[in-house]
């Protein structure tokens, strides 16, 4: 019986049938919910790790001490492991490892967009690449035999569209003994120590691995030509196979699940049966410039877009454009959506303790706010546009420093830096050395919501929990502290006037000062407290609406003295927060418990 | 058999991924071949939520292609005019009748559409258009947060797929405590759609 599965569900049912006996990872959108899924099968050991290069490098241990280890992040997050992998493909491991990155074509939710498959070459590292659930479950157990045939990481990149969508799944068994104990450890240094001397020996050996992993490419079961009409033969991989498969059902397909190092042996076949190659990718002509690198010609991007997903309407359209298939076969484009609809952004929930600072920070001038990834990142979309930056993990306080060193403060303005809790752990915290170190004179925030937020409310070292139970919680004052910060101020983030006055107490201080706003996302605390309403003395001045609180709205009911519309607050998602109360100017918002 | 597409569009926290899952599974369990795709992300309410789910003998890809959407399952008005260039001139589009403002709307810097131009965007673009007053139905029975399943209710009546099948999977994805409320739920939107 087939179970329907999400790509990133499967993956973590692959790990538990491939034997996997330790996962970490950073949570980051499309891959968050591997690690939440591994977790149910209590056979292996999962946790989420400080940041995406502390996870790869404990699941590098992991796969030295003899068990078969992954780590999981999302595309930018490999960026930041970059640094651990690299070495491991040159010690290898005494077990399999796996190197899963979930990229995001079109950006859904992430600061750029990044084709992660260069990294492959980059490394030297073998890759693999699912194109449904099925594969993604499968994939695992090829990718840990790989790993283990070659002595290298297999690089597992899935996408946003396979971690997310979901399809029917044939379940296997778990193949581990899970009572074994590793293999006793042999010091072995010319193997595990990269220093340069032991790394040039290994160094051709690196190079040599590629060429003959090119057979491996040629002959394994998941490269597979699909004969058919020999007038195209279309070479695609993940998702976007099946994009292809449904414009093309007739056509010959070159489908890869391995896409480094490429089958050139059956790129040539494929090539010598048909009248024309057309490579299909999305993001960068990765395939494509190998495939011409080997002298044969074919068609690529001259006709697909560089960026953002090809769905089967893009690659319907680019096709037609080429005179590939005739328009006919693509869908009839209706205009009927209305002009000029409301967009539907995402927005700072009821009960947010990150709305305080962003009401704060939106009525104060003169001030370049630094900011960083995650909820807060909100605050700079309507009402408040109160940031200047956001960029990459820990970029809050890096950049921030920055503008210091580049001597903006001279003309007056003033910096601040913000990062959350998360984020401060992730790649924060070495900033802020850097910064008392030298000696710096900026404001820095930490924006303490007591969990990861945006990606799901994950666990990080300023929580009590772990991923799998009870850990140690890190108090991030007393961190700070002992790293030399004097001048530490904290605010409980649903006392706005208390973070109003944190805010410009630091910014007053002369030297380094560093805020805490504290106070419990709301889905973590779920204080749910009896609705506010707002009673007849409401004037309409809207400056609760300034707070972007989705349960707060103008009503109908037109003040007759001022002739604008009054406030009024939805019962059902009002959270009882009381921040709307503390900012009403004519203490016009009460709660229904004392109305 | 031609591929089957459903785009399902609401509002972060209506219910629309467990729509979208049961969904799934009913065409599972009558025996296409299934595929579904949800855009999630922010963990945030309040945003603007999609999800694709495709029946047939092969599907291919998870995503319903550009222009080709057999029914649009929108859960907020705004959201169902968002989508309506990728409904098919044969299409249906069933909607529930409620207004969720955006807080561009509520706080006063953009217009929600007017009733006039819903109407008449939504009658210009189907075949047929069923405008279900889904929230008022499942206050009718106890609790709002049911409308996804009201809705889906109403869905089951445009096919011949045996009442039974619904059922078994609500029972399957529904916390114990709610199955008999969800089941109510079901049948409520399902004759609502008689005689219509």
């Amino acid at each position: 019986m087939k179970k329907l599965m999400s790509g990133n569900e499967a993956l973590a049912r692959g790990a538990y049938e491939a034997g996997v006996k330790a996962a970490t990872g950073y949570p980051g959108t499309p891959s968050s919910e591997i690690l939440e899924n591994i977790v149910q099968y209590k056979e292996i050991y999962a946790e989420w790790s400080t940041n995406e290069k502390t996870a790869t490098e404990a699941a590098i241990g992991a796969a030295y001490a003899g068990r078969r280890a992954l780590t999981t992040m999302k595309q930018v997050g490999m960026n930041v492991a970059a640094d651990a992998f690299f070495f491991a493909v040159y010690t290898g491991m005494r077990a399999g490892l796996m190197i899963v990155v979930a990229d995001d074509p079109g950006m859904f939710s992430s600061q750029n967009e990044q084709d992660n498959r260069h990294y492959a070459p980059f490394a030297k590292m073998p890759m693999l690449e699912p194109a449904d659930s099925q594969e993604a479950k499968d994939f695992v157990k090829i990718a840990m035999e790989m790993s283990e045939e070659w002595d290298v990481p297999v690089l597992y990149r899935t996408c946003m569209r396979v971690a997310h969508s979901a399809s029917p799944v044939e379940l296997g068994e778990r193949v581990w003994d899970d009572e074994k104990i590793p293999e006793k450890w042999v010091r072995n240094q010319e193997k595990y120590v990269c220093s340069a001397m032991f790394a040039q020996k290994k160094r051709p050996m690196i190079e040599e691995r590629l060429i003959k992993l090119v057979e491996t490419s040629n002959k394994i079961a998941i490269n597979r030509l699909e004969w058919g009409d020999r007038k195209l033969g279309i070479i695609a991989s993940g998702p976007v196979y099946h994009y292809a498969r449904e414009i093309f059902p007739d056509a010959t397909f070159l489908k890869l699940g391995m896409t480094y190092p490429l089958p050139e042996g059956l790129i040539r076949e494929l090539a010598a049966g048909v009248e024309k190659v057309m490579v299909i990718e999305e993001l960068d002509p990765f395939i494509e410039q190998q495939v011409k690198a080997m002298g044969i010609d074919c068609i690529g991007k001259d006709i697909f877009p560089r960026y953002g997903e090809l769905l089967t309407g893009d690659i319907e359209k680019a096709c037609a454009k080429a005179g590939i298939i005739p328009w006919e076969k693509v869908a009839e484009q209706r205009d009927l959506t209305p002009q000029g609809l409301p967009g539907r952004s995402p927005v700072l929930c009821p009960g947010c303790p990150h709305r305080s600072t962003f009401f704060n920070l939106a009525r104060m001038k003169d001030l370049i706010i630094v900011s960083d990834i995650g909820c807060y990142n909100l605050g700079a979309l309507a009402p408040f546009h109160a940031t200047d930056f956001m960029g990459s993990m820990g970029a809050g306080f890096g950049v921030a420093h920055g503008f210091e060193i580049g001597g903006i403060e001279k003309t007056g303005q003033k910096i601040i830096g913000i990062v959350g809790d998360s984020t401060f752990f992730h790649n924060g915290v070495t900033p802020l050395l850097n910064m008392v170190h030298n000696g710096s004179n900026v404001t820095l925030m930490v924006l303490d919501n007591y969990t990861t937020a945006m990606t799901g409310h994950q666990d990080h070292p300023g929580t009590e929990n772990t991923l799998e139970g009870k850990g140690k919680r890190v108090d991030i004052e007393k961190m700070v502290r002992a790293i030399g910060v004097e001048h530490v101020l904290k605010a409980n983030a649903f006392d706005v006037k208390a973070v109003d006055a944190a805010i410009k107490e630091g910014l007053n201080h002369e030297g380094l000062s560093f805020i805490i706003i504290e106070g419990p996302c709301f889905f973590v605390g779920k204080n749910t407290k009896p609705a506010f309403t707002v009673t007849d003395v409401c004037n309409g001045c809207g400056t609760c609406l300034k707070l972007g609180c989705s349960a707060i709205a103008r009503s109908e009911i037109v003040d007759e003295k001022t002739g604008r519309k009054k406030s009024s607050i939805d019962p059902v998602l009002c959270v009882g927060c009381t921040i709307c109360a503390q900012v009403c100017p004519r203490k016009a918002i009460v709660s229904t418990q004392a109305a | 058999m031609e591929t089957i597409n459903f785009l399902i569009t609401g509002v972060g926290g209506q219910g629309t991924v467990l729509a979208s899952e049961i969904m799934a599974a009913v065409g599972l369990a009558a025996g296409y071949d299934v595929k579904k795709s949800d855009l999630l992300g922010l963990s945030v309410r309040g945003g603007a939520v999609l999800g694709h789910v495709r029946w047939g003998e092969t599907v291919y890809s998870p995503i319903v292609p550009e222009g080709r959407v057999d029914y649009l399952i929108a859960f907020e008005q705004l959201e169902a005019l968002r989508h309506l260039g990728q409904v098919k001139s044969s299409g249906t589009i069933l909607v529930n009748q409620q207004k969720i403002y955006p807080v561009l709307v509520s706080s006063g810097l953009a217009e929600y559409p007017s009733d006039e131009v819903y109407e008449t965007s939504l009658n210009r673009t189907a075949k047929a258009v069923y405008k279900i007053p889904a929230v008022d139905l499942a206050l009718g029975i106890g609790n709002s947060k049911v409308l996804n399943i009201v809705l889906l209710g109403s869905l089951s009546s445009l096919f011949d797929i045996e009442p039974t099948v619904w059922e078994k999977v609500l029972e399957e994805r529904v916390p114990k405590k709610f199955t008999e409320l969800n089941i109510k739920a079901f049948h409520e939107g399902r004759n609502w759609m008689k005689g219509k």
